[in-house]
Parts: C-alpha cells; structure tokens; sequence
C-alpha cells in the first residue's frame, strides 16, 4: 500500500518538474511554431548554473532564481539575434537550435565533467508531513505547489492580462498585430525568455530530485516533446494534464516493468497520433 | 558509341578512383575510413529521398539505422547464418518504417519532424534501457563478417569492395528513383501536395512509399555499419546520429544525387580528423550547423557553386550581384510549401 502511495508522490512531483518543462515548450514550439530543439539543453543547463550555486552557498530560492534570470537573458539573445532571422523557417530553426544543442551539452560536458551533480535537498525543505497517518516528503508537495502556482500564473498572463492578449494576437496573426501597433517581435523574445527561464528553473527544481548529468538534455527534451503531442501544441491545461500523465506512467512503469519504462512513455504519444493527432486539448487546425 | 561529355568523363574517372582506392591508399586505415564514408552515405542517400525529395525532415533515422543492424546481430548471436540474419534484418526495418510512416505521416512539415525525433528517442529506449534484450550499453558483439560467394570480407580491401558494391546499387536505385515517375511525383507531393491531391494522386501513399524506400536504404546501411564494427550499441541510435545524417545532406545540398555524398565525405573526414586532435566531436558539430545555416543555408555543393558564380559576374561586370539566387530558396522554403496543409500533432 505504501509503495503504492510513494510512487504516487513521486509521479505528482515529476508531473510538476514535466510541467515547468514543458510549459515552455508549449508557449515556444505551440504558440511561436518555433521548433525549439535546445530546450532540453536550457533545463540542463539551468540546472548547472544552480548547482554551481547551490556549491557557493547560495539560498536555494535565489539560486533558482538567478539561474532563470540567466537563461532567460541566454534564450533572449539567442531569439533576438539568431532565431529571429530565421523567422518562418523551421529547418533552419531545428538545424539552429540543434546546433547549440550539441554546443551547449558539449561544454556542460567540459565544464561540469561526466560525473552526475546530485545537491543535497534545502534544509528548510527537508522532512516529510504526516497527513491522516500518511507521510508526505515535502520537498516533493513543494515542487508540485510551485508548478500549480506557476500554471495559474501563465494562465492569467496568456488569456487574462493584456500582454497577453497582445502575445495571442501576435500569434494568430502577426502583420494586422504589427498593423495596430503591437511590437510583436518583442513580445516574441519576452516569451522565448520566458519560456526559457522556466526550463532553467524546473532544472534547478529538479537537481535535489533527478541530480544534473551528461545526457539530461535529450532525455528531457522528448520528454517536453511528448507532454506537448499528448496535450495538444498551445495549450497550457494540455500541458499541465499530460505532464501529471507522463510523471505517473514513468513512476509506475519503472515500478513495474523497469526494463521498458522509457518506451511505456510514449505509448500514450502514438495512441494520440493515431486516434486524436490535434491532442487531448489542442484545437484543430483547419 | 556515345559521346564523352565532361560529366561523363569525371563520373567515370571517379568510377576509376573508386575502383583502384585500396591500390594506391595503402594504408588500411584510409581505406578504412573511404568505407566510411561510402556507408555513411548510403544513409544519407536515403534520408535525402525524404528531405530533399519529399520535403520530409526525418531525425529519427538512426532509429531505422539501427533497428536492422540491431536485429542482424540479434540474429547472428542467436546462431542464424548472415543470409538469413541480413534478410530477416531488413524486413524488420521495413516493417518498422511502415509503422514509422504511419505515425510520423499524422503531421506534415515540423510536426513530421518531431514526431521522428520522438520515434528515434523510443528505439534509443529500446536499445539502452532494455538491458535484456540488447544488453544495454555493452552492446552486441558480432564474431564474423560474411562471405558472399565464397570471399571473406576479413580484411580492410575486401570490405571496402563489399560497401562499394553496395554502395554503386544504392546509388543506381537513387538515380532510377529520381528519374521514375513515382519520383516524380515525390517532388510534386514537396511542392504542391493539394494540387497533386486535386490531380487525383494519392500524397498519403506516395509519402509512404517513399518512407519505406528511404527506410530500406537506412536499413542497408546499417548492416553495412554493424559488419564494419562488428558491434552495434545505443549509441548508434542517439540522436547525434541523426543529426550527423541530416548534417551530410544538408551541408552537401539537399535535393541532388551528389550533395549527400560529398556531405558524408565532408561529415566522415572531418569526425576522424576532429577526433584525432579534440575529443569535442558534438560541439565541432554544432558549430558546422549553425555556420552552415548563417552562411550557405542550401548546402556546400550548391552554395559553393552560387559564391563561385557570384564572385566571378562580380570580376566579370564589376558590381555586386545577387547573392540570393534561386538556389537559396532551396533550404529555406524546403518545408514552406506544405504550410498550407500542415496539420499540427
């Protein structure tokens, strides 16, 4: 019964570290149509640049802060002053951001070296909770907390506030956006960094949990790919349901059949693409 | 008798060249490396039927690279003899490819892509994760290589003739492919998929067809790569693979016979060159990619053909001519004209 309820925990916690993740992706590659192949590399990377501080004695909150104000600055340039030219072209995108992808993993490689960085959980967030006679670790329910405060946030701000309407229009249709006096490709970048701050901080977030090592960027990076196929591109509840989906199917499925837990993960992507390719919450394009 | 055209006379010195390599490179090594690239470019032969042909930018090849060499040395391991193990290997391949088509084929354009990419990731789970099956990241040993005919493949010069052999069929087919109508219509599906739909063709199954024929040639050139390693691992399966594929056609010219070959050259040499003084192949890579798309976004073969022209109407005429020809519109509108029926995963 206990084990059950751990993996329970554990599937809830991944879900939400899935969810920072891939919220990101889903504004960058589901609203912006800019296939992002670095985003994985932005997680990676936020989580060393946190782990380096964590290291220095840096408040874990700041850490994860900084390390987003980082990447955000990082994702920023590299949307204003590469991508940008690229604009409408998605194979030089992929073959852009595929690029730093390798460039980036490469240097963590040289820099941070192969060995895993695993940081001991925050003191103030060590412990469990006991709840009706069941203990709960609590740095797990924190992440799970951050990642529900965050996807309210980012939805008030994409359908509630004004830059947001502004973002949407930007999307639907950018010339008659431009028209009426919206600066859509700022709004481009401020997204793009946005979105790769939050990678950075689901990084940091997830280095006491998943631990930073070579080869996290690409095995996060399908992870975000599927969270978007299965909830649908663009959508931000689609993306909050399919990342608690594929935190129980991973947990569960490394339980039960360990062996083939990675490819269990995508069984849920390809019933999708057959039954319903728009995903469980996109709309279809006509 | 017909007439000796320059084409014709570099084609069939480079036939010669080809022929006599093990004579006059010597060293084992170097002729090593020429089965290098002749296999490399068997996979970017087939990934170019897709991307450039098609308009369908694969990154999860080396899924389909792998799963026949994966399943040869499966079979091999099992105690089947190379006959049966290649065969069956190569059915495994197209079977897969069929099911990769079916999938992939849900979206068009950037969805296609990553529907791939997501692919590539699965097989690359099978590969490393289930230990059972494939021994993990030990991967599998294969004691020999074969003797077709009765010619051991052992040695370096006799395995070079093997991939060449291969390697002149795989480049036949290509030329058969490009020329057929089902070629043909290939390219019509790349650049008017609703017109080719109102023509009354059928752009599903020419997508597919066309998916198992690339699939078929990727599935070639794996066994080809696990019998010059006798070893196949997951790492044959990352995604660098893919991407190092995608890097061959892209850097020599999507869309032309010879631009994937030159692009395997190019990609090979610069791998062992690289490795021999650095050990950061991946970031060497990264940079290629991104100078390539800042610089010469249709690939090497067209693009150093466009700088050349340009620079000599620039001595010819004396003013700056138009660096954007409409080679340039290759790469860059290489996905565009299924925009109007891309349909989002």
């Amino acid at each position: 019964m206990s084990l059950w309820l751990t993996l329970a925990v554990n599937s809830i916690a991944l879900g939400g570290l899935l969810f920072l993740l891939s919220s990101g992706f889903s504004l960058i590659f589901g609203l912006m149509r800019i296939p992002n192949l670095m985003h994985g590399s932005f997680f990676m990377l936020g989580a060393y640049f946190g782990v380096t501080l964590l290291w220095q004695g840096v408040n874990f909150w700041v850490a994860a802060l900084a390390s987003a104000a980082a990447m955000a600055v990082i994702g920023g340039l590299i949307e204003r002053f590469l991508l940008r030219r690229l604009a409408g072209e998605p194979l030089p995108q992929v073959l852009l951001t595929l690029g730093f992808a390798f460039i980036v993993g490469d240097l963590c490689l040289m820099l941070w070296t192969g060995d895993p960085w695993q940081p001991a959980t925050p003191d103030h967030l060590r412990g469990v909770v006991q709840v009706a006679g069941l203990y709960f670790p609590i740095y797990r329910l924190v992440i799970v907390a951050v990642a529900v405060v965050i996807a309210v946030a980012l939805w008030l701000l994409v359908d509630w506030t004004r830059l947001g309407a502004m973002i949407r229009a930007g999307v639907d249709d950018a010339p008659i956006a431009r028209v009426v006096g919206i600066k859509v490709s700022q709004l481009f970048t401020l997204v793009f960094a946005l979105g790769a701050a939050l990678a950075a901080f689901g990084g940091v977030m997830g280095a006491p949990y998943l631990s930073v090592y070579p080869g996290l960027d690409f095995e996060m990076l399908p992870l975000a790919l599927i969270v978007v196929i299965l909830g649908g591109t663009g959508s931000l509840l689609g993306a909050l349901v399919g990342s608690f989906l594929i935190g129980f199917l991973y947990n569960f499925g490394q339980a039960m059949f360990p062996d083939l837990a990675y490819v269990i993960l995508f069984l849920p992507m390809l019933l999708i693409l057959v039954l319903r390719p728009q995903g469980l919450f996109g709309k279809v394009v006509s | 008798m017909t007439a000796l055209t320059p084409r014709r006379a570099a084609i069939a010195i480079a036939l010669l060249l080809l022929a006599t390599l093990p004579g006059w490179v010597g060293n084992s090594y170097y002729i090593n490396i020429a089965s290098q690239i002749l296999l490399w470019a068997v996979l970017a032969l087939a990934l170019n039927v897709l991307v450039g042909y098609g308009g369908l930018v694969s990154l999860g090849h080396a899924g389909l690279f792998a799963m026949s060499g994966y399943s040869a040395a499966l079979l091999l391991d099992a105690g089947h003899n190379h006959f049966t193990a290649n065969l069956a290997a190569l059915a495994v391949t197209l079977a897969t490819s069929a099911i990769f088509a079916v999938l992939a084929l849900r979206a068009i354009g950037i969805g296609f892509l990553m529907i791939t990419l997501a692919i590539g990731q699965i097989l690359w789970g099978i590969a490393y994760r289930w230990a059972s099956l494939t021994n993990g990241d030990n991967g599998i040993n294969v004691a020999t290589r074969p003797a077709p005919f009765g010619l051991p493949l052992a040695s370096a010069g006799a395995f070079y003739y093997a991939v060449l052999v291969v390697f002149l069929i795989a480049v036949l087919a290509m030329i058969v492919f490009v020329r057929s109508p089902f070629g043909a219509s290939l390219r019509g599906t790349r650049d008017q998929p609703r017109r080719m739909t109102a023509l009354g063709f059928n752009v599903w199954l020419i997508r597919f067809l066309a998916i198992l024929f690339s699939g078929f040639w990727a599935g070639v050139a794996g066994l080809l790569f696990m019998y010059y390693n006798q070893f196949v691992s997951p790492q044959v399966v990352a995604l660098t693979t893919s991407a190092e594929a995608l890097l061959m056609v892209i850097s020599g010219g999507s869309g032309t016979l010879l631009g994937p070959i030159v692009g395997a050259a190019i990609v090979v040499i610069m791998k062992n060159v690289v490795s021999a003084y650095v050990e950061r192949w991946n970031l060497v890579l990264g940079v290629i990619f991104i100078l390539i798309i800042s610089f010469m976004p249709e690939g090497l073969v067209p693009g150093s053909v466009r700088l050349a022209r340009a620079g000599w109407q620039r001595l010819r005429w004396g003013r700056t001519a138009s660096a954007d020809g409409p080679a340039t519109a290759a790469l860059r509108g290489g996905l565009a004209p299924s925009r109007e029926a891309e349909r989002v995963p």
